[in-house]
């Protein structure tokens, strides 16, 4: 019997333990409160990144970039002489969370913005929050546009500036038979009905279009009705892991890059360390930054990124948008002279900027960027060399209402 | 097997004909609680604190399920996730066709449906929808037990059988894009009979339903367990043979347990859609119901009041950890639960009956 009544003893410390951190956890918040959005000298930002789960290897590295924003704003002196607080929390990969969360930075932390999300599902999650509450967000990941909430700004490309442009390679390049792979999700879904429809109108031919769940990773089957298939290149909308099981099959399968390029759209330098250079090396990728891109800004971004994080860090497409998108906020603020969220807004349009990526310009009316789209090609180093760009940045258009093959998608 | 008769009779709640101040004593801790429940909490808490409240409370229906196929029954049931999704479905589609006002919902637009599908069409009805977010979770448990129970499938069979068709649910839910709207589930919703769903106001109100709910709830298991079928249904737990030897039939007993279960998570899942403002696969699948599981195994899965406390502290727990260590809480989450199954294996209120067993045989020594 002694040894038991050492268990609950035990057991009742824990739990007593256990209880006064939830307690104490619970008071700090009441605290964070009445600050309300922080006190004179500071303003607070949420930052809602998946921390846990399948998304966090992705959104880690956004958060990431985002915080290195944060710093660099603070140490030039702030927005309208006051420092930023991040407030950091976690979506866990899960929509709802998302939605609980972003609830939580807006009700509670009265943060003035949230920079958040990279899945399309925990963005739709997200914005009724964001509209009911007539709060900002900042989504930093190209998307499968048909989209634009008058509360969320979105910092990465819409599909006019990343798959139609990659199509456009594609089409120029003579491939016209093409093999749609993807993630059985709804960007991969509604981008590869964009693709049939730019197929159909551009004598283009669709092999095929296979789906599998987000974190598969048995790709014999589905690599074979590819070769079977003879396409003259692969479009691929496969996301995280799955790009690793995907093309090492390929490579294993014999198919080379010359014969049948991959045009991917959700692989991006931190993704291609994953994959694996040798598996991947002299495949295609559609985006609007590269890590290579030349421009003074975007030296300065890789260098600060590398001393903030480590030198073996890369930078992508979607930390570049989400760095970004906390210097366009940042600087729709100081034209506002506040951080009232209407104001930000009608501040916003037309902002124009010099970014890593190159000019960026906030479009006022459904407040996505101009971008200029980049096709890269991956090398033998990991890193992505841009073989052809749009020259200049190409105006937003989510509904892609100016393209007369889009009729009737949205 | 000396142990589980012993735990049989500890467990068991008071029978009738003790004294009047034990069998007061019960009623008197829950009234104080629904009380505390009912009156108190709105009152006291902000609206976005009393959402999440509503949310535990939610969980803690499905628990309280759990408590009585698992902990009462000795169903282990992974994959109550299926009957808490239908009936958050049913709500979904109820105020997604409400809110599209006769067009077609948001999703289905940019899925390329075009026309409204035929399961949709009775789900405009909201009586039909709150009926089937109960009836279908109950029809679907009454099957599987007919199927699964007669055929004296029990123990982990069973449990694997229930998380298959939680993982099978997922897949179906994600492949039909156009009917269910994929991964990203159903949001985006605007109106409930009328009220704003983003208002206070509807929020509070939304709370005291679900914490009415589950109040009755509790008292209808609470009589069942110390009903005649309670007996029959503990009795089955330890020792189905010998129960089909006195000449009952257990596949009933464990088939009507394990549809009242479903029905307690379906109605959950209705409750939970407009509180939350989002039902999708991710809510649904293996790993959310296994969650409710642990959840009920750390609140202590032989009482129901211990299952309805497991639900709402581990989501208590989940959200405050996440709040303040957003990098590390799943380490917390677990140790929590590693640490209460390891020192205590029958769970916060278990400890209790631990407890008090320990102070009479102290007693009984001196």
């Amino acid at each position: 019997m002694r040894n038991s009544a050492w268990r609950i003893g035990a057991a009742v410390a824990v739990l007593a333990t256990g209880l006064a951190a939830c307690g104490g956890q619970s008071s700090t918040t009441t605290g964070g409160t009445a600050a309300s959005g922080g006190d004179g000298n500071t303003i607070k930002v949420g930052l809602l990144h998946s921390l846990s789960g399948t998304m966090a290897i992705s959104e880690v590295t956004v958060r990431d970039a985002e915080l290195l924003a944060v710093q660099e704003i603070n140490a030039a002196g702030g927005v309208l002489g006051k420092k930023l607080v991040p407030v950091v929390e976690d979506g866990a990969s899960d929509w709802p969370t998302f939605a609980e969360k972003a609830t939580k930075l807006i009700a509670q932390d009265k943060v003035a913005t949230v920079f958040g999300g990279w899945t399309s599902a925990s963005r739709k999650a997200m914005l009724p929050v964001f509209e009911k509450r007539k709060a900002l967000l900042w989504y930093p990941v190209q998307y499968e546009g048909l989209e634009s909430s008058p509360y969320i700004f979105y910092t990465g490309a819409t599909t006019n500036q990343q798959i139609v442009p990659g199509l456009d390679y594609l089409k120029e390049k003579g491939k016209k038979r093409i093999f749609l792979v993807g993630s059985d999700y709804v960007f991969p879904r509604t981008a590869n009905k964009i693709i049939k429809a730019y197929a159909a109108a551009n004598g283009m031919q669709v092999l095929g279009e296979e789906y599998t769940p987000l974190g598969h990773t048995e790709y014999s089957t589905l690599v074979n009705k590819v070769v079977q298939a003879k396409p003259d290149a692969v479009f691929n909308t496969l996301n995280g892991d799955s790009n690793v099981a995907f093309f090492k099959q390929l490579k294993s399968a014999g198919v080379t890059a010359e014969q049948m390029p991959v045009m991917s759209v959700s692989v991006a330098e931190e993704e291609v360390k994953g994959i694996g250079v040798d598996n991947i090396a002299g495949h295609l990728v559609a985006w609007n930054y590269y890590q290579t891109t030349d421009n003074p800004a975007n030296k300065k971004f890789v260098a600060a990124f590398k001393a903030k994080y480590g030198a073996d860090r890369v930078t992508s497409d979607p930390m570049e948008a989400g760095y970004n998108a906390v210097y366009l906020w940042a600087e729709a603020v100081k034209k506002a002279g506040s951080t009232e969220v209407e104001a930000v807004k009608k501040a916003a349009g037309g902002i124009t900027l010099e970014r890593p990526e190159g000019t960026v310009t906030i479009d006022g009316e459904n407040q996505h960027m101009y971008k200029t789209a980049r096709i890269g090609v991956v090398e033998t180093d990991g890193q992505i060399k841009e073989v052809w760009n749009s020259g200049k940045p190409i105006k937003p258009d989510p509904y892609l209402k100016t393209y007369p093959w889009a009729g009737g998608l949205a | 097997m000396t142990t589980t008769v012993r735990n049989l009779v500890q467990l068991a709640p008071p029978r009738p004909g003790g004294s009047w101040r034990d069998r007061l004593r019960g009623p008197a801790v829950f009234v104080l609680i629904a009380v505390l429940a009912l009156v108190v909490a709105p009152l006291l808490l902000e609206p976005f604190r009393l959402g999440l409240l509503a949310k535990y409370l939610c969980y803690g229906i499905v628990a309280l399920g759990i408590g009585l196929a698992w902990g009462q029954g000795g169903m282990l049931a992974l994959g109550q996730g299926v009957f808490f999704g239908l009936g958050g479905y049913s709500m979904g589609m109820y105020l997604k066709l409400h809110d599209a006002g006769g067009d077609l919902p948001d999703f289905m637009v940019w899925s390329g449906v075009e026309k409204l599908p035929a399961v949709w069409v009775p789900f405009e009805n909201p009586v039909f929808a709150i009926a089937f977010a109960i009836i279908g979770p109950v029809i679907l448990a009454v099957l599987l037990g007919a199927l699964v129970f007669r055929q004296r499938v029990r123990g982990a069979y069973f449990a694997i059988l229930t998380q298959a068709l939680a993982a099978a649910m997922v897949i179906l839910l994600v492949g039909q894009q156009g009917l269910t709207g994929g991964t990203n589930g159903l949001t985006n919703f605007f109106d409930l009979f009328g009220q704003d769903l983003a208002a206070d106001g509807t929020q509070r109100g939304l709370y005291i339903v679900v914490a009415a709910v589950l109040c009755v709830l509790y008292v209808v298991a609470w009589q069942l367990v110390r009903s005649r079928f309670g007996r029959l249904l503990v009795a089955i737990r330890d020792g189905e043979d010998r129960v089909r030897f006195l000449g009952y039939n257990p596949a009933t007993v464990k088939t009507v347990t394990f549809a009242i279960s479903a029905g307690m998570a379906g109605l959950a899942g209705a409750l939970f859609v407009p509180v939350v403002g989002i039902i999708s696969p991710a809510l649904l699948g293996v790993v959310p119901s296994l969650e409710l599981v642990v959840a009920v195994a750390v609140g202590g899965r032989f009482s129901l009041a211990g299952a309805v406390l497991g639900a709402v502290v581990m989501g208590y727990a989940r959200t405050s950890f996440s709040e303040e260590f957003a990098d590390g809480w799943l380490y917390l989450q677990g140790a929590l639960f590693i640490l209460v199954m390891t020192l205590a294996p029958k769970g916060i209120f278990g400890l209790a009956a631990t407890l008090r067993e320990l102070v009479a045989s102290r007693r009984a020594r001196a």
